[in-house]
């Protein structure tokens, strides 16, 4: 199977709507079994294990951060949150069809929303995408807000 | 003016011994006296020396609601200076952390200061000539807080120049501080990266309050803590299986109540305390290889298991910090307004230690204390909650009598049942000692 530039690009875009429409589910099928998921604290963090991040999640954490989402006494997601991602087309970084790897860079808007309030953030997200038994799925991930070091509130669904 | 100002019977009246008035944490008056008085009288914690290695270094925070600027002098000495030009107000600096070489310079008027404070040159000095501007606090420089103490490489400040001092404030208190450094086989910490800043719409006494409550747990933090459990479960793991680090943090959260009444909590005179006298959630991670070694290296075997034998869960040190000794956790609550507070939570390296033991212990900074963990989310929608039921009219006072006992004595040291609120009790207590101290009667200021 040859994976296309709009392959990638289609990947990115099916993902986020999967998260702004609550597919989660879904989401965690697109992971392999020892990816990250990285939202760095300070800008340009290169080390996630030593210094803290926003999120440095393995596959264990995130179905647990998904599964909360449901649970009948998850108080702070009553009632639940809402999110939306507004995507520029991604960059397509890496393409080594040889390996089976490929890494694009996006920039999104995230707007989350629960009761009165809603915030924006900015953020690029860095995805590293390994073709495995003829499907696409995240290896890595990692998320750069532009305001990594600001003071939030809680964000509670993923950007 | 309002009800509170000049009247310190009125402000102690909040105080109850089984509850506290609303108004402690609703009321922008309170806010207002809490700084002037509070935040002023008492010792309160600025950063820690790692954060201004070399001369010139620099680290901007606040005391209270006081701009203020941690920088490390020419003679390797920590100096508090206000953040604020003598000359227009302008802050000297606005960037978190910087160096500034041998001296700070306004970027308004280039007015430039040692890095003690006290004035180097003025530009055009010549119309300040017959002034009187050498007579003037604006013509000394930067005024420096009242008093400043470098503990262990903890860095408190007193911004009343006169009052009580760093080791009768502290006491016996300074043990769990003492126990988070001894960690260390050099006896120093280092501070790992920026810390966490997670704001919340509450008033910063709730967040310290809950330092040392152990009845939520297993109840705000079910959807995630219990969770984690049945997932565990699910895999088809048991209890006694060995856990990877996120389970070891996170699984404790749910221990049962007799686990938190057994933990105990001591209290120290002037608001500190702490839980986890004999256990604590922190007692069963694993041992990292290497690290006891180094310990006895440095100790010898039986003081170096005295250390670790120590597993104090939360030591808070009045008025707005908490340090988990057994991770190397500081998290600091600062107040903003009634309704808002500040929290940054930082880690530190134990030098000479396994990278192993930092690594879980960012790992529980940003699991448990981050915007977008699954625990705290849980803890500030509890505080925020509170933040406007307070406001329901008919009922005023705020319950704090958990295992309440007639005539307790906060001046002295106590150890209790885990579950006990004595720990708030006395946190209150020591709020009526420091925003009265040095509060006038309206008659008297009159």
């Amino acid at each position: 199977m040859t994976i296309t530039r709009d392959d990638l690009i289609d990947f990115i875009y099916d993902e986020v709507r999967m998260l702004d429409e609550g597919r989660y589910d879904e989401w965690l099928e697109l992971w392999l079994p020892d990816g990250h998921y990285w939202m760095p604290l300070d800008w340009k963090q290169e080390d996630p294990l030593h210094v803290t991040s926003l999120l440095y999640e393995d596959l264990f954490m995130l179905k647990l951060r998904v599964e909360r989402l449901n649970g009948a006494r998850t108080f702070s997601q009553k009632p639940k949150s809402r999110c939306h991602h507004v995507i520029q087309r991604p960059f397509v970084d890496d393409m080594d069809e040889a390996a089976g790897r490929f890494v694009t860079n996006t920039n999104m808007h995230y707007v989350e929303t629960r009761l009165d309030d809603q915030f924006l953030l900015a953020l690029t997200a860095t995805h590293e995408l390994k073709l495995v038994d003829g499907k696409l799925r995240i290896a890595n991930k990692r998320v750069d807000l532009l305001n990594s070091d600001a003071a939030f509130g809680n964000i509670q669904l993923l950007p | 003016m309002g009800r509170y100002t000049d009247n310190p019977q009125a402000v102690a009246a909040l105080v109850r011994g089984r509850e506290v008035h609303r108004d402690v944490y609703i009321d922008p008056e309170i806010y207002r006296l809490e700084m002037k008085h509070l935040f002023a009288n008492a010792w309160v914690f600025v950063g820690h020396d790692s954060q201004t290695p070399n001369k010139g270094d620099y680290f901007t925070t606040q005391i209270g609601d006081q701009p203020v600027i941690m920088v490390r002098h020419t003679d390797n000495e920590i100096k508090v200076l206000y953040n604020r030009c003598p000359h227009k107000g302008t802050k000297i600096a606005i960037d978190r952390t910087g160096n500034t070489g041998k001296f700070f310079r306004c970027p308004y008027h280039a007015w430039s200061f040692k890095t003690d404070g006290c004035l180097l040159a003025i530009p055009l000095k010549k119309g300040y000539e017959g002034t009187g501007l050498e007579d003037q606090q604006t013509g000394k420089g930067m005024k420096a807080v009242g008093a400043v103490h470098n503990y262990r490489g903890f860095v408190f400040a007193r911004l009343a120049e006169e009052g009580i001092s760093f080791d009768e404030f502290f006491g016996d208190s300074l043990s769990s501080l003492d126990n988070m450094v001894d960690r260390s086989p050099a006896g120093r910490l280092e501070v790992a990266g920026p810390p966490l800043r997670y704001m919340h719409q509450c008033n910063w006494k709730m967040l310290v309050e809950n330092q040392t409550d152990t009845c939520h747990p297993m109840v705000a933090h079910e959807s995630s803590a219990g969770t984690a459990v049945q997932i565990w479960k699910d895999l088809g793991y048991t209890e006694d299986d060995p856990k990877p680090p996120a389970m070891e943090i996170i699984a404790p959260f749910m221990s049962p109540y007799e686990f938190f009444e057994n933990m105990g909590i001591r209290t120290w005179p002037n608001g500190h305390g702490h839980t986890g006298v004999h256990h604590s959630i922190h007692s069963n991670y694993s041992a990292i290889p290497g690290y006891f070694e180094a310990l006895t290296e440095t100790y010898g075997e039986e003081k170096a298991k005295a250390i670790l034998s120590e597993n104090r869960h939360n030591t808070v040190y009045f008025p707005n910090i908490m340090i988990k000794g057994p991770i190397q956790q500081l998290r600091v609550f600062i107040p903003l307004a009634a309704d808002k507070t500040l929290v940054e939570s930082y880690i530190y390296r134990l030098v000479d230690a396994p990278d192993e033991l930092l690594a879980r212990t960012a790992m529980y900074n940003r699991m448990i204390n981050a915007p977008t963990s699954i625990v705290g989310h849980d803890d500030l929608e509890m505080y925020e909650r509170a933040q406007e039921g307070l406001h329901a009219d008919g009922m005023e006072w705020v319950n704090v009598q958990r295992l309440y006992e007639e005539d307790e004595n906060f001046d002295e040291e106590r150890v209790e049942n885990g579950t006990t609120e004595r720990q708030m009790r006395n946190q209150f207590h020591a709020w009526v000692k420091f925003m009265t101290a040095d509060m006038t009667t309206k008659e008297a200021a009159e």
